[in-house]
């Protein structure tokens, strides 16, 4: 965890709760349908493709893509150990897409930052109870 | 295919915005609401006794009847985001055509700069306080940038391409009296790519002036609209939609799902295509904004903006002619745009008034010629959802 975090903090809901239980224990857990098979993000009690709500939480691998992304240069609250936000969307090998951080080492170039390049989750714990899913780029590919 | 019953059957017969926009520390919220709705008013030739129906967003129908101590029989509160007016207009020809109301008063007011009696949306609790705001995001810049470099990489279009956008959008701003930066100057795409860098892909030229103001519309039925004293503005066509909240929902991140269904609806209620449109107000919060739009409303073909943009003309004594600038082929945010009129939070009143006073003829210096049909856009958050009106002078 980070000594005196200063980034906006998630409140977990009932209905949420089990995915941030996961990024804790290290594993990103997401709603996965028992009828049409797709996964749904964010967590919702219900598969967001079919609206079936026979889901069950499901370990995703935490290999993805990444779709697109932004450096932040406006000062962000709790990025002060890493620097400047890459805020990303990944899109997750299961399908869904979600918003995240890149983890870059210093100053992020984004021409050396490439669409669709694989990435693969990492865990950024932030305070005793909350721990933030990131991704980094998987070097040489998978 | 046979334009919508109600299609023409409407009209804008008053529009105004606040005395200003800008910065001001003076007015709060309410008092901006009650200011344009004096008015629009007053510019429709009728009092609030003759309105029956009210329809705001940034304040609740519940305070606008207390503050202006008003009953109105029919209200709407639809609040999706910027394009909230434009979507009331739609609601406005459903309520009068329907007999709900006959007078309708969509009315903005907005202390985005200044913050006076504001309130911030959304809980830690929520989808975006739990799964977009612990990501770094602040504010709209960082999150209108993210789908961009998506639109870049898979149609090859660059950030000097849509650095024109900004800078055609200056030249109108120095023809507007009212425009915060009508003094400022003309930009280059150089001058906009060489500005601060606020999200990249965003720089601050990029970016939307925040400000304090607001605007009203007054609506009623072209029957009615024969015996006031402006030149009526019919509604042609009006649609709507919306996908999502956050942007990281994005279906696809190289088009508005919203924009595409919105836009459709319109044109099958006018029985209108793009090609019938004189002139446009797309909602620019950020660059890329009307970039998305002008392809997703049919304008310009998928993929194709960033060499559309970059098809520049120049006068004989070398000045640059933007496709969408003074002199180009396809008028847009002529009030100078909330990139350098003024953005107060949800700048589609805005768009709209510009719309009617381009076809009322009484834009001043920078009245483009031949005005006879306007499209409004706008987007609420970023790219989630979207209204379309097309507004005519017959
Ligand atoms: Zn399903």
């Amino acid at each position: 965890m980070i000594e005196g975090y200063t980034g906006k903090l998630p409140v977990p809901t009932p209905g949420t709760q089990p995915f941030w239980d996961g990024t804790q224990a290290g594993k990103l857990v997401l709603p996965r349908c028992g009828d049409c098979g797709g996964w749904t993000y964010y967590p919702r009690p219900f598969c967001m493709h079919c609206f079936s709500w026979n889901v069950t939480w499901t370990r995703a691998s935490g290999h993805g893509t990444l779709h697109t992304f932004a450096i932040n240069h406006l000062p962000a609250k709790g990025f002060e150990d890493v620097g400047k936000p890459v805020i990303a969307v990944v899109e997750l090998e299961e399908g869904p897409r979600m918003i995240t951080n890149l983890m870059i080492e210093g100053e992020p170039d984004p021409d050396a930052i490439p669409l669709d390049a694989p990435v693969e989750v990492t865990f950024r714990a932030v305070t005793p109870g909350i721990t933030l899913p990131w991704f980094r780029l998987v070097r040489g590919g998978r | 295919m046979a334009r919508h019953p109600h299609s023409g059957k409407v009209a804008i017969v008053g529009a105004a915005h606040t005395d200003q926009i800008g910065k001001l520390p003076g007015h709060s919220r309410l008092m901006l609401h009650a200011e344009a709705a004096r008015n629009a008013l007053a510019d429709a030739g009728l009092t609030l006794k003759d309105v029956d129906g009210i329809f705001s967003a940034v304040a609740t129908p519940n305070e606008i009847s207390e503050y202006l101590n008003v009953t109105p029989r029919y209200v709407d509160g639809t609040s999706v985001g910027g394009c909230s007016y434009i979507l009331m207009v739609q609601h406005a020809v459903a309520a009068i055509m329907g007999g709900y109301c006959d007078v309708a008063l969509i009315l903005h007011g907005e202390s985005g700069r200044s913050w006076i009696d504001m309130e911030s949306q959304g809980t830690p609790q929520g989808p975006g306080g739990q799964f977009e705001d612990p990501f770094g995001t602040v504010g709209a810049a960082s999150t209108y940038a993210l789908p961009v470099l998506r639109h870049f990489h898979d149609y090859g279009t660059t950030k000097y391409q849509m650095s024109h956008i900004p800078a055609a959008t200056r030249e109108w701003a120095l023809l507007n009296p009212m425009a915060m930066m009508r003094s400022k100057g003309p930009i280059t795409p150089q001058d906009v790519m060489a500005s601060r860098p606020v999200c990249y892909p965003l720089n601050l030229l990029d970016c939307c002036l925040v400000c304090d103001g607001g605007g009203a519309l007054v609506v009623t039925s072209a029957e009615r609209a024969k015996d006031l004293r402006q030149r009526p503005v019919y509604v042609h066509g009006t649609g709507e939609a919306t996908a999502h909240r956050s942007v990281g929902m994005m279906r696809d991140f190289t088009t508005s799902d919203s924009t595409v269904i919105s836009g459709q609806q319109a044109f099958a209620f006018a029985d209108m295509q793009p090609s019938d449109i004189d002139h446009l107000m797309l909602y620019d919060a950020f660059s890329p904004t009307p970039m998305y739009f002008l392809e997703d409303l049919g304008f310009v073909p998928k993929g194709e903006v960033g060499p559309w943009l970059e098809d520049t003309s120049k006068t004989p004594d070398g000045k640059i002619i933007y496709r969408t600038g003074p002199g180009g082929d396809l008028p847009m945010n002529t009030n100078g745009g909330g990139l350098s009129f003024g953005h107060s939070g949800r700048y589609g009143m805005f768009a709209m008034l510009e719309a009617v006073f381009q076809l009322r003829g009484t834009a001043g210096a920078r009245q483009v010629d031949n005005v006879n049909t306007s499209l409004v856009h706008g987007p609420g958050r970023q790219f989630a959802a979207a209204a379309t009106l097309i507004l005519g002078r017959d």
